[in-house]
């Protein structure tokens, strides 16, 4: 690839922004991503500690075991790439204010993991932040089936899905399936913001 | 006088709301975002929103886990 187009692209990342709703499997892992891809600053929620079972799937070390996951990130990105801007937020998303803490960012990415609450993050912010582009995923637990997994765009929602999988009660939440997820949400987001 | 509904064409029907039509399409799923020409449909408001004719209606399914 030129030099040229290479410099355009690593320039638009970073200056970009990324708001990251939940830094659990989906979460923790879209932002390591993002932050080796080089976006300049990343806006990460979460009121959770780390636990022994997440380190299955999320981007955590034992030894962070017990700690804020917001936190935690913010440690890992910034010994991956210490240029990125990293935002925290140690709170829990209300219904009624979700989109609160997204309102400056050019792409806000879904990684809850509750349906409920991804359903009212996804209607709260497409209503609230008009114009605002989100990535969500619905179909993470299980494993295989990576061929199901399809991007369905719905105007300014981009979502990573697998409407055939099962759901978290029912299976596992295992890397392999989570960080594909993950990483899908990641490159739906660097696609939007190269355009 | 039809509808789309996550691509495929059914018939409109008049003063259907969204909760009728996801009963009608049997979709049970009990978390689902709905989007009308591309205009998304507060849960709250399910059941007093009626579908117009010629709508392409989009029903995502959301799963728990992340």
């Amino acid at each position: 690839m030129d030099k040229k187009k290479y410099e355009e692209i690593r320039e638009k990342l970073q200056e970009s922004s990324v708001g990251i709703a939940g830094l659990g499997g989906l979460g923790s892992n879209a932002a390591v991503s993002l932050a080796r891809a080089g976006v300049g600053r990343l806006v990460l929620v979460d009121f959770d500690k780390v636990e022994e079972s997440n380190l299955s799937r999320q981007y955590y070390f034992q030894d962070q075991v017990g700690r804020l996951k917001t936190e935690a990130i913010k440690e890992n990105i910034e010994r991956i790439n210490p240029r990125v801007m990293v935002e925290i937020f140690n709170c829990k998303l209300e219904k009624g204010s979700m989109e609160r803490l997204f309102k400056d960012v050019d792409v806000v990415i879904e990684a809850l993991d509750d349906a409920e609450m991804k359903t009212a993050f996804i209607e709260e912010v497409l209503q609230k932040l008009p114009g605002k582009p989100v990535v969500a995923a619905s179909g993470v637990a299980g494993y295989g089936r990576c061929d199901s997994i399809t991007t369905k765009r719905l105007g300014n929602l981009y979502m990573c899905y697998d409407e055939g999988a099962p759901s978290s009660e029912e299976s596992v939440l295992i890397a392999p399936r989570v960080a594909l997820m993950a990483n899908w949400e990641a490159n739906l987001a660097v696609e939007i913001i190269l355009g | 006088m039809s509808i789309k509904v996550n691509g495929r064409e059914v018939d409109w029907v008049e003063n259907e709301t969204v909760k009728q039509l996801l009963k009608r399409m049997k979709y049970t799923f009990p978390l689902v975002v709905v989007k009308i020409n591309d205009e998304v449909v507060p849960r709250n408001l399910f059941d007093q929103v009626t579908i117009p004719d010629n709508a392409k209606v989009a029903v995502i399914h959301m799963i728990s886990g992340g």
